[in-house]
């Protein structure tokens, strides 16, 4: 999945198609039959009621999921028109080129510096350190702030900016995707806002997925938004995907309207 | 419910109930600070142990020092209170005692990490559950028992070594004795060292997973580093036992005092002489008599140490997370 | 962002680090076995040694100088005097310190003072109890080298132990139910007495047993009280000379002749039934009040 000539195949605008993905944890059925497609270079946000799945779907991007006993994962994840599920593909493989950032802020307990070089380490970057951490830095807005204290601890940063480092940490790798698990629901709104924008500046280089359960959030940060729903049985399934634009103006499904005019959820 | 009814009048006997000056309740509030008091005592009886401790431990050293120089006792190189020429130099004594520790630890170490790792990182829930409480069972195993094994087969194991070196070792030697103590001690490091990792928090192993980490990079670079104080701790703290340890360091270390670091020579440490001269029936108040508490004293103030430091960096482990 | 670029810039090298992953993997399984085979062996050479010389007389008959003659009568009854005395003044003092720590106690200098006391006690060798005990209960006291001043320093050294287990007992009542007998008016002794020590009755149990089993194979501290190693009488009175098992297993492994090899493994055999007894005791009582409290 690392050859150039699969890089090139997908060319167009699609960094991850889902085909038919069902998720299950033992014998719950966690998500059903979801399929749909994540543009580059853009934000896509997942929306939906508490427990319909969004944090699984993001999970199974990445392959984050298997890491809970008893997950199973069925359907297709198109990386590069790679599924990211093939026998023989390893997890780590997929997870170093698809970054992950978490709900609460978690930077490691090292210093800020020795945060952003872990992924360098572990996957043998070959160019500068010292560069490669003040790139991954500055794409995270956060250079100009931890610049002189760089062999600080990671938990010495308020939590605004321990999240920034947390981005940072996941963009050293050069991930083609970030994909985010309500990344601004631990944070105040400033740090909120100050994620938020950070997400439109890092689309230029990289395809970012967020979950929310933020509907303000989602409009003001998202170019397409996927709405998803359960069922009785707390199977999530998706209801309909599209420009953030249209679902939140003119929804095709009354499901979906009825959701982001906070009729429940 | 509270409108109308008997709740809605006014609260005759309310105030009564301040008044009254029933006796019940004061001589309830009497049995009260008697039981109070006696509870206290109960728990004073563990201050006044330390304090018996102190005071016996110095009290018996006092007359020893009169004889003895507190310079001579700590700096001297021979140790040899009972044959003449008499010599009370501690130091062979101290020697002896923290060889055996270092091999105990040299064994435990390893392991006790190893196992720990495993635990906390790799092992199914089930495993858990049956590897813990065997565990438990060789840490609860009398350590007469350790002496005996360490006597009887594992220094004619280490005899049967087609090594030079080992071919004159002697029936009583730190080694022996250091390997099993080890052994014995191990439960103690994989205990405290897993309690320290299982509480390095998910977030941020899941954060080490995410960059591509593999499980034993997320188990060596993440969680063992986040959980270093409570596994230095641990260090500490068996390390602290094992200088402690007495029964099978008297059956299978020897009764020569020696400065040596030679593992394969026999040695005494601190603890095997008290029980040496305690069976021995020194008369009371004798100077060999008062050794054994010149050297309980010093056995008390290093483990003291060792446990202090040990759970002060414990302490710094909660305040992490 | 091309994987191309990537693959310039980065050499993960998944295989080489999968070994590795592998090689630790195994160091640590081989760690677990180290100690598990530690303690397989150690019972097997007990068994093989000492199952030989088991029989009805070497529970019955006191220690001789021939150890085909040899028995622990007397070890037997002074392991149970000390445990019986040590059993008897523990838990009345280590459950009243936890009922004061957890109930009385005020968050002040003194209650921090008791409880660091109490965890570097756990920490102090036990054979500095026994130079305690000599000073103080054997001479100071003038006990002599008695069973009480054995079973009396037996218990200070399982105390700090007793303590910790009663107040972990104690905390696992709910404090809803002390809500409820205070509501009903209830003074604090009434609910110490009427709710709190009654449920925490079988943790206490737990714990206690498993510390008194401490006790039992403990041996320095009773040689420094004791100082005998050979007796040929059981204790009547608490003020009698004694010897107890550890201590008996002790002085037939110190002894040159095959044969006391034998004989110590035999005592080893039956100081590890009793370990295993009481320690199923203990686990017995745990199990059946988790389940009953699961219900």
């Amino acid at each position: 999945m690392t050859t150039a000539d699969s890089a090139e195949m997908t060319g167009a605008d699609t960094a991850l198609k889902v085909r038919n993905l069902n998720a299950y944890y033992g014998a719950f059925r966690a998500l059903k039959d979801v399929s749909f497609d994540i543009p580059r270079n853009k934000v896509t946000a997942l929306i939906g009621p508490s427990g319909c799945g969004k944090s699984t779907l993001l999970r199974c991007f990445n392959r984050m999921n298997e890491l809970i006993p008893g997950a199973r994962i069925e359907g297709e994840v198109l990386f590069n028109d790679e599924n990211v599920y093939h026998p023989a593909i390893d997890p780590t493989e997929v997870r170093y080129r698809i970054g992950m950032v978490f709900q609460k802020p978690n930077p490691f307990p090292k210093s800020i510096y020795d945060n952003v070089a872990f992924g360098l380490r572990i996957n043998g970057y070959r160019g500068d350190y010292d560069e490669a951490v003040e790139r991954s830095l500055r794409g995270a807005a956060l250079w100009d702030e931890v610049k002189d204290r760089l062999h600080e601890s990671g938990f010495a940063l308020s939590g605004g900016q321990q999240q920034r480092l947390c981005i940072a940490r996941a963009l050293a790798v050069e991930p083609e995707i970030i994909l985010m698990d309500e990344p601004a629901s631990a944070l105040d709104p400033i740090a909120t806002l100050e994620i938020e924008s950070l997400m439109r500046e890092l689309i230029r280089d990289y395809t970012v997925v967020v979950v929310t359960h933020n509907m303000q959030q989602a409009a003001r940060v998202s170019d397409k938004t996927a709405f998803l729903n359960m069922d009785e049985d707390r199977a999530g399934y998706l209801v309909e995907t599209g420009d953030t634009h249209q679902i939140f103006t003119n929804p095709a499904d009354e499901r979906t309207e009825a959701y982001i005019t906070g009729r429940f959820g | 419910m509270l409108r109308g009814g008997s709740w809605d009048r006014e609260p005759s006997h309310g105030a009564s109930l301040l008044r009254s000056g029933r006796s019940a309740p004061t001589r309830g509030a009497a049995t009260g600070r008697v039981v109070h008091l006696i509870f206290f005592l109960c728990a004073l009886v563990s201050i006044i142990t330390t304090v018996g401790i102190v005071l016996s431990l110095l009290i018996e050293s006092l007359g020893f020092f009169r004889e003895v120089s507190v310079w001579e006792f700590l700096t001297g190189t021979r140790w040899s209170p009972i044959l003449r020429p008499r010599s009370y130099g501690v130091l062979p004594l101290v020697s002896g005692t923290l060889l055996v520790a270092f091999l105990a630890l040299a064994v435990a170490v390893p392991c006790g990490l190893g196992i720990a790792i495993y635990l906390s990182e790799y092992a199914p829930d089930r495993v858990r559950r049956t590897l813990k409480p065997i565990l438990e069972v060789l840490a609860g195993v009398p350590t007469v028992v350790y002496g005996y094994f360490a006597l009887t087969f594992v220094t004619p194991q280490l005899q049967n070594i087609p090594l030079p070196m080992f071919r004159d070792l002697l029936v009583f030697n730190a080694l022996s004795a250091g390997i099993v103590m080890g052994v014995m001690i191990i439960p103690m490091v994989s205990s405290l060292s897993e309690d320290a990792m299982v509480a390095v928090p998910r977030s941020l192993r899941q954060a080490a997973y995410a960059l591509g980490a593999t499980r034993i990079e997320v188990a060596l670079r993440v969680v063992v580093p986040a959980a270093v104080s409570g596994i230095v701790a641990s260090f500490i703290l068996a390390f602290s036992r094992a200088i402690g340890e007495t029964m099978l360091v008297t059956i299978a270390a020897g009764a020569t005092p020696r400065l040596t670091l030679n593992p394969l020579e026999s040695i005494q440490t601190m603890t095997a002489y008290i029980v040496q001269l305690a069976l021995g029936e020194a008369p009371h108040g004798s100077l060999e008599f008062q050794t054994i508490f010149a050297v309980g004293l010093l056995l008390f103030m290093l483990t003291l140490l060792m446990n202090v430091l040990g759970h002060l960096v414990v302490r710094r482990v909660r305040e992490e997370y | 962002m091309a994987a191309a670029d990537w693959a310039s810039r980065f050499r993960p090298n998944l295989a080489r680090r999968k070994v590795w992953g592998r090689i630790w993997f195994a160091l640590f399984m081989l760690a677990i076995v180290v100690g598990l085979a530690g303690l397989v062996i150690l019972v097997m050479r007990v068994l093989y040694q000492g199952a030989p010389w088991l029989s009805f007389h070497f529970l019955t008959d006191y220690p001789s100088r021939f150890p085909e003659q040899a028995g622990m009568r007397s070890a037997i009854f002074g392991s149970i005097w000390i445990i019986g005395l040590t059993g008897a003044f523990t838990v009345p003092v280590g459950v009243g310190a936890a009922v004061y720590l957890e109930e009385y106690a005020p968050k002040n200098w003194l209650t921090r003072i008791i409880e660091v006391n109490i965890s570097n006690l756990a920490g102090v060798p036990s054979i500095v109890y026994g130079l305690l005990g000599l000073a103080v209960f054997v001479q100071l006291l003038a006990m002599g080298r008695s069973v009480l001043a054995g079973a009396l320093t037996m218990s200070l050294l399982v105390l700090p132990v007793v303590i910790i287990a009663s107040r972990e007992a104690i905390r696992s009542v709910p404090s809803s139910h002390r809500e409820a007998a205070y509501g009903l008016g209830a003074t604090k002794f009434q609910v110490v007495k009427e709710i709190v020590v009654p449920q925490s009755i079988p943790g206490i149990m737990t714990g206690t047993i498993l510390a008194l089993s401490r006790a039992v194979g403990e041996a320095a501290p009773m040689i420094a009280i004791s100082a005998l190693v050979f007796l040929t009488f059981v204790p009547t009175d608490p003020l009698d000379k004694f010897t107890v098992m550890p201590i008996q297993i002790f002085n037939w492994v110190s002894r040159p002749q095959e044969g006391f090899r034998g004989i110590a493994a035999a005592g080893i055999i039956v100081l590890l039934v009793v370990l295993l007894t009481m320690n199923a005791v203990a686990v017995y009582i745990r199990n059946r009040t988790q389940r009953r409290s699961e219900e």
